[in-house]
Parts: C-alpha cells; sequence; structure tokens
C-alpha cells in the first residue's frame, strides 16, 4: 500500500541510522519493502563506483590522441559534393531510409506512413506501401534485395517481400515479425534474409527469425529509450552497437544477449551509431550537437567532432568507404563533413529546407543520400 | 533543471538545450566590448535604438566563429528563424539579409524558451488586442484562430478582452518608438509560437520522447545487477594502448583511400555525377574480369576476399589445387546455417555432419579434438550457433595458411595483372547535354520467376544486378 511504500522510502534513505518508530510499528511487509530499498540503492551505489573504476582504467592507456597520430597525414583540400538528385514524392516528414545491395536502389518511410522503394538513380518511384501507422521510423532493405522491413508506432517490424506485379497489393503479403512493447525506432537485417535485428523505445533490443517471428534473442541494459542500431561489419560478425536516450552506447554479444561494452560520454540523447568500417570503433551522433568516435580496442572515447558554431543536434551519421570522412546529418537543416583522423570539419552542405533526419553512404560509396523532414531526399556526390 | 523541465519531455529536453546556446550567442553579441555596433535605425519617421543590419551579424559571427559566410548567414538564419533577432522592415519575413536591412534583438521576455509552450491565454489576449486596434481587420488565418479560441475559452474570454483593453491602454501611454517596438517584439513572438498555416514552424517537435523520470524501463535490482555485472567484465578486459589502436585507423584509411569514390573518385567516372553506369557495371558480383582496384582489395584482408563472390570463387579454385576446399566448404555451410532459416537448422546440421565431421566423411575438416568434441556434443542439440567453435577454428586456419599463399600464388597473380583499370571518362565537352538514364532490373524480379523451394536468397540477388548493362524496363 501507498502509505507503507512512503514510510519504507524514508527509511531507505536512512540506511545506517537507528530508525525510532513512533507508532504505529511496521508489520513484516514494509520491513521487507524497507530491506529491498535499502538494497537497492546499495545496489546503485556499486554500479556508480565501479562505473567510475572502469573510467580510471580506460583512461591508463590512453597515451596519445587522435589528431596526434594523424600529423603526419595528408591534410584533405576542398571538398565539393552536390546534390545529384532529389526525391520528391512524399507528403510528410522523411524518418528513415536505407540503400539496397545493388548500390542504386533505397527504400524509404515517412511520419504518414508511407513506405516507398525508389530507384535513385533514375528517381522512380518502383514500390509504395501505407503502413497502417503513421511515423514508421525504422526501414531496411533485405541483402537479396527482394523485401524491405519497416516499423514505427505500431510498436512492430513488418517484413514486405517486393513484387513486380504492378497489380499486387504488396501490404496483402506483410509478414509481422517483431512486437515490442513501445515504438520502433530502428531495425536491420543481419547477413541474410531471415533474421532481423531491432530497437525500441521499450528500452530493448530485440533478434528476431523472420520465417516464424520468433524471439531469438534480447538485448536489456538502456535505461531509457533504444534509438539506434549499427552490426559489426568484423569477421566473425556476431556484435552490433545501440544507442539511446540514456546517453548510452552498448555493444551487444548476439549470442548470449550481453552487454560486452558501453560508453557513456555523451551528453544527450544518441540518435545515431554507425561502425568504422575495419569493424574496430563507431561513431555515434547525439542531441548535444557532437560526433563521437568510440575505439573498441582501447575500450575508450578517442575523439569528438564539434565545433562552436555548430549548436544544432546531430540526427545520424556514416563513413565514407574508406572511414577517413563522417558525415553528419544535423537538426539545422546541414549536412558537416568530418576528417575523422585530423577531428577537423571538411565541409558544410546546404539544402535541405528543413532536419536531415536519415543519412546513409551508399554501399559501393559512390554518394550518401539524406532524407529530411523537408519531404525530400536526397542522393549527394 | 526544474521540476518542470524534467516533467516535460525529451523534445524539450532537446530543444532546450539549443536554447541556451542560442542564447549564449547572443548574449556573446550584444557584449559591451566583444559584441557588434549597434545604431539607430529610421522606420519611416520613427527612429529605433539599438539596431543592427543583417551584414553586422554576418560579419560578426564570421569572426567570431572563424565560418564562412555561407554558414554565418546560415547560423544566423536560424537565430532570426528562432524569434532571438527579427527584422524590423519586413516583420513576417523571419529571414537573415546580408545587407543594410535592420535587425533588433528580442527581449528575453519574448524569448521562446522563456514562457514554454506558448500559453492559448495569452495568444487569444495578442489576438483580441490586435483585433481592437485593427478593428477586425486581421488576417484570415488569425480571424479563424480568434474564432476557434473563442469557443475553446469561452469560459474566460470576459478576462481575455479586458487584459486586451487594459494593455492596449497601458501601451497608448507609452512613447511611439517604444509602442512600436514592443509591437514588433510581440508580433515576431507570435509568428514563432503560432506560425501562420504553411509557414515553416522551427518548434515542430517530432514524436515526443520520454524525459528521464518516467522510464519504460524500470530501474531496479535487476537492472543494477546487469550494470554492475557488465563493469566487472569490463574491468577485466584486455585493452590495447591508444597509440597503437590510434595508429590502425591512420593505416587503414590510407590502405583504402584509393577505393574511396568520395575521396578519390572512381573509374571510369561516378554515375551519380556522371549519368553513366560503366562503373557500376563493370563492378557487378559476377563479371567476366574484374578491375584492378577489386583484385587488389583481396589482398587486404581475408574477410574482404570472402566477401567478393569472385574472390571467394577464385580462392576456392586455389584450394582445390591444394586438396584443401572442404575448409571453404565447411565455413560456406556453417554461415548457411547461422544466418539461415530456424527452420532448416536441424536439417543442415546433419548434413554438415555427415559431409564434414563423420569419421570417413567424404570431405572431413581438420578441426582439433577439444573443438571437434564440443562441436559433437552440441550437435544433440542443434541449434543456430552450435558450429560456431569450429566454423572459427577452420576460419582462422584458412586465414593464417592459405590465404597468405593464395596471395603469393600465381593464381592470384595473373588474376592482378589482367584486371581491368578503366579510363577515365572526361566530362562530356557539352555539359548541357545530360545522359538518359537507363533503368536496372529490380533484384525483386527474380522472385516471380523462381518458384519458393529454390528461392535461395543469395541467388536472386546475383540475378538481379548481372544485366545492368543499359538495358531499358
Amino acid at each position: 500500500t501507498r502509505h507503507l511504500k512512503t514510510l519504507a522510502l524514508t527509511l531507505g534513505n536512512c540506511h545506517g541510522q537507528k530508525i525510532y518508530m513512533r507508532s504505529p510499528p511496521i508489520p513484516e511487509m514494509a520491513t521487507q519493502e524497507v530491506q529491498l530499498n535499502e538494497t537497492l540503492a546499495h545496489l546503485k551505489t556499486e554500479s556508480e563506483t565501479l562505473k567510475s573504476k572502469l573510467e580510471e582504467e580506460r583512461a591508463k592507456l590512453h597515451d596519445v590522441e587522435l589528431h596526434q597520430v594523424a600529423e603526419k597525414v595528408e591534410g584533405l583540400g576542398q571538398f565539393v559534393m552536390k546534390t545529384r538528385r532529389t526525391l520528391k514524392g512524399h507528403g510528410n516528414k522523411v524518418l528513415c531510409m536505407d540503400w539496397c545491395k545493388d548500390k542504386r536502389r533505397i527504400v524509404s518511410s515517412s511520419q504518414d506512413g508511407k513506405v516507398i522503394v525508389w530507384d535513385a538513380f533514375t528517381t522512380n518511384k518502383e514500390h509504395a506501401v501505407t503502413m497502417p501507422c503513421t511515423w514508421v521510423m525504422a526501414c531496411a532493405y533485405a541483402p537479396s534485395g527482394c523485401a524491405v522491413a519497416c516499423g514505427g508506432l505500431d510498436n512492430k517490424c513488418s517484413v514486405y517481400p517486393l513484387s513486380l506485379d504492378k497489380n499486387e497489393n504488396l501490404a496483402a503479403k506483410k509478414k509481422s515479425v517483431a512486437m515490442h512493447t513501445n515504438y520502433l525506432s530502428a531495425c536491420s537485417f543481419t547477413n541474410s534474409d531471415m533474421q532481423i535485428l531491432t530497437s525500441s523505445g521499450d528500452g530493448t533490443c530485440a533478434l528476431w527469425d523472420v520465417e516464424s517471428g520468433q524471439l531469438l534473442q534480447s538485448f536489456h541494459g538502456h535505461a531509457a529509450d533504444v534509438l539506434c542500431l549499427d552490426l559489426a561489419p568484423s569477421e566473425t560478425g556476431n556484435t552490433f552497437v545501440s544507442g539511446g536516450c540514456d546517453k548510452k552506447a552498448n555493444v551487444w554479444d548476439m549470442r548470449s544477449g550481453q552487454c560486452i561494452q558501453s560508453f557513456e560520454t555523451h551528453e544527450s540523447d544518441i540518435n545515431s551509431v554507425r561502425y568504422y568500417p575495419s569493424g574496430d570503433a563507431f561513431a555515434s551522433g547525439s542531441d548535444d550537437a557532437t560526433c563521437r568516435l568510440y575505439d573498441l580496442r582501447a575500450d575508450r572515447e578517442v575523439a569528438i567532432y564539434s565545433k562552436e558554431s555548430i549548436i544544432f543536434g546531430v540526427s545520424s551519421v556514416d563513413f565514407s568507404l574508406s572511414g577517413r570522412l563522417l558525415f553528419g546529418g544535423y537538426n539545422d537543416y546541414t549536412i558537416n563533413v568530418w576528417d575523422v583522423l585530423k577531428g577537423t570539419r571538411v565541409s558544410i552542405l546546404f539544402g535541405h529546407e528543413n532536419r536531415v533526419s536519415t543519412l546513409r553512404v551508399s554501399p559501393d560509396g559512390t554518394a550518401f543520400c539524406t532524407g529530411s523532414w523537408d519531404h525530400t531526399l536526397r542522393i549527394w556526390a | 533543471m526544474t521540476i518542470n523541465t524534467l516533467a516535460k519531455g525529451g523534445w524539450y529536453r532537446e530543444q532546450m538545450t539549443c536554447f541556451r546556446k542560442m542564447e549564449k550567442v547572443i548574449v556573446a553579441m550584444q557584449d559591451p566590448d566583444m559584441g557588434m555596433k549597434m545604431r539607430n535605425q529610421r522606420l519611416l519617421i520613427t527612429v529605433i535604438p539599438h539596431a543592427m543590419t543583417g551584414r553586422d551579424v554576418i560579419d560578426w559571427l564570421i569572426q567570431k566563429y572563424n565560418i564562412c559566410e555561407e554558414e554565418a548567414l546560415h547560423v544566423g538564419g536560424m537565430l532570426v528563424r528562432y524569434g532571438y533577432i527579427y527584422p524590423l522592415k519586413e516583420p513576417r519575413s523571419l529571414v537573415l539579409r546580408a545587407d543594410e536591412t535592420p535587425y533588433r534583438f528580442q527581449t528575453p521576455y519574448f524569448w521562446t524558451s522563456t514562457r514554454w509552450p506558448a500559453s492559448e491565454l495569452d495568444y487569444a489576449i495578442y489576438l483580441a488586442k490586435k483585433n481592437i486596434r485593427k478593428q477586425g481587420e486581421l488576417m484570415e488565418y488569425e480571424k479563424e484562430r480568434y474564432s476557434l479560441l473563442h469557443k475553446r475559452i469561452n469560459h474566460t474570454w470576459d478576462f481575455v478582452v479586458m487584459q486586451a483593453r487594459e494593455q492596449l491602454r497601458a501601451s497608448k501611454q507609452r512613447r511611439k518608438a517604444d509602442r512600436i517596438v514592443l509591437e514588433c517584439q510581440e508580433q515576431a513572438y507570435w509568428l514563432i509560437n503560432r506560425p501562420p498555416p504553411g509557414a515553416h514552424n522551427v518548434l515542430d517537435m517530432g514524436l515526443e520522447k520520454p524525459n528521464n523520470f518516467s522510464l519504460r524501463v524500470t530501474l531496479n535490482s535487476d537492472y543494477y545487477k546487469r550494470e554492475i555485472e557488465s563493469c566487472r567484465r569490463a574491468l577485466g578486459r584486455n585493452r590495447v594502448k591508444s597509440s597503437i589502436c590510434l595508429e590502425g585507423f591512420v593505416k587503414f584509411s590510407e590502405q583504402y583511400q584509393n577505393h574511396d569514390p568520395i575521396m578519390q573518385g572512381c573509374l571510369p567516372s561516378n554515375p551519380w555525377i556522371s549519368d553513366d553506369t560503366a562503373h557500376w557495371t563493370m563492378n557487378s558480383e559476377i563479371v567476366p574480369v574484374p578491375t584492378r582496384l577489386r583484385v587488389e582489395r583481396w589482398s587486404f584482408s581475408f574477410m574482404e576476399l570472402l566477401n567478393d563472390p569472385i574472390g571467394r570463387r577464385e580462392f576456392m579454385t586455389y584450394l582445390e589445387k591444394e586438396f584443401s576446399a572442404e575448409n571453404l566448404c565447411f565455413w560456406q555451410a556453417c554461415e548457411d546455417i547461422r544466418h539461415g532459416e530456424s527452420s532448416k537448422i536441424i536439417q543442415k546440421v546433419e548434413d554438415v555432419y555427415k559431409n564434414f565431421l563423420a569419421p570417413g566423411a567424404a570431405r572431413w575438416v581438420n578441426i582439433d579434438s577439444k573443438t571437434m568434441d564440443k562441436t559433437l556434443e552440441g550437435i544433440k542439440h542443434p541449434h543456430r550457433f552450435v558450429m560456431d567453435d569450429a566454423q572459427l577454428h577452420i576460419y582462422f586456419l584458412m586465414k593464417k595458411d592459405s590465404y597468405p599463399r593464395y596471395l603469393k600464388s600465381d593464381l592470384y597473380k595473373n588474376m592482378l595483372a589482367k584486371a581491368i583499370v578503366p579510363q577515365e571518362t572526361k566530362k562530356s565537352v557539352f555539359p548541357f547535354m545530360r545522359r538518359q538514364r537507363h533503368s536496372s532490373p529490380s533484384p525483386a524480379q527474380a522472385v516471380t520467376q523462381v518458384t519458393e523451394e529454390d528461392g535461395r536468397a543469395m541467388g536472386a540477388g546475383k540475378a538481379g544486378t548481372n544485366s545492368a548493362a543499359g538495358s531499358h524496363v
């Protein structure tokens, strides 16, 4: 009961002291609650102490900064990147996009529930689906190019096989795969069409079997909404990274469900995470207007990409093919291009008329695509 | 942060951070020593004090942040869009112009962050004042909103009208210049907090994310126990010195620089720039002769070789010559288990055992006894990852042994020698002539032609990208 809980909470804050009770005496149930709350407080303190210790350990092997190591590297010249294609067709904010392995097709999703598959090269729309929900925040292209996955406020991730039959209603063949208890923020196929990894506003990530819709593994550890994820391009292909509203970026073992590494240096929500092409590091973009680079072998943050004149949050990040450039889409409608090694801002690109909400480099690195709240997508090269 | 801040949502948190940063800029702009020079501006017959031109704003930003004109225009433009600076001459156009157009700083009283969100009551009073002052000549959308508000907060309408009258009376007693300034400030505030229909709404929040204190995740003892466990494991992990790790990035970027189309361009040309898909055609999944850059990449890492279908095929040919092709076949079969349908796992594991692991198997793979025992034990209850250890063992065997030898082999050297180096296509003499952009067959096409049984994902993908050369759809 509430009354007892209040008493328990008050007592919980006074651990170590002798409490002299006035009437009424505490019945047994409340004593249990008192013990639980003291344990919780102890656990929290222990967790925080360990975290501090971890930061100390991480700092011990940090003998040089990235930009120092990069001093010998040749600087980058003037960068000219322009919008080469503008894809118009969404009736509302574009929230997410993904490339097909064929290097020219993309899938995009928007606030009004529309999911469109485009041949970005010709700018032709090839497929369109209307989801039963609004705010389709996540979409992904299947590795085979034969299906797309998407979801959002429906709390689900659904797979739509792509058919070239113009008369076919794509929605008819829809397959519900993932079920979360809150909105779907991101989704990605793993190495095949058979498994999907999702992240959700319910604070968890999950791995699903597409065929059966079965939950294969769930990942708990974030303290708030998980907003983004990315699969590691490693030899063993068993890990992924996620970022959330708790300002944490977590690296997970897909097999065991365990969190193997955790980084908490951002000052605000992490909106995007992306692996460095070698898989040895990942970058993150946050509402705190910075992008950061985390090295997985050094187990620490190794670079911050920020500038005083950049005030607005980063919504999405991605690397160029060689990992030398980091592209960031920002909430102030711009794209900032960073020299990953030297830490400097190489270029700022204008064009969108509202927030850039999503940004992905094409599979062969020839271009990158941005989606915006201005209803359009742009291809830059 | 106050309790109020915490109670509101994630979007509030996000916007407030930006507001605070913009406000810092605004304060710096008005610094007596390092700030901008202000002057009086003439507005028709009235003189407005403490004004600056758009040019002033941009110059100051260029100087302060060491940025170019375009970026300064953008940053300054955001300050105008968010109402921290408002234009005197064309108040409805919240745009920063890089010329003598006069602007003024918004008073902190009317900063969006000061009283957020803007209240319906205040808006009603504002519209009422305007209505009275203009004798009913409000803008169309203002009239609509006014009548909507009238319906919605009808019960307080007397108060609204009374307040409006009071404020109008009080303002009449001010100097004209002050009155004009106050009207401008108030108008700017409402243009942002209640933008006209069709106008850009900077305060568009998007989807509301939760605040830190109404979590969808319970921070109970389980949560903290997991955190502690994670931390303990993390403390025990081996770390590598930064100097070694960071050197790795320099090397990687250097190695891949020529392969990065955005950094170095690509041959014959970047399709997105030239509208010519030759680059894609030459680099299709399966081509008779791959390009030199592609074959070079196989030497960067074992994973690069395996990830390329042609590379993998070449490596298989090499292994066949060395009578160790079963290793690659085994590895592929394990990948298939790991990434394939759940329903097929049991069958596939059985096949793999029969073909590769059983004593006397046709393509027996050489795994150390410890791993073999563990795998055989696991096979009794087959699951997706049961072959992981064995697969890893064979992977590293190939990586350490066969792969380096392949790179030194004639097979690879010949591949490299006959690889294509495309000629760079010079930009067209007539830049206005745009090439026709040809469609390519969709990867999805194959699905309708293949039956469910043999519609393997990888096969379908290849078919789609094969015939991309200038085909019309």
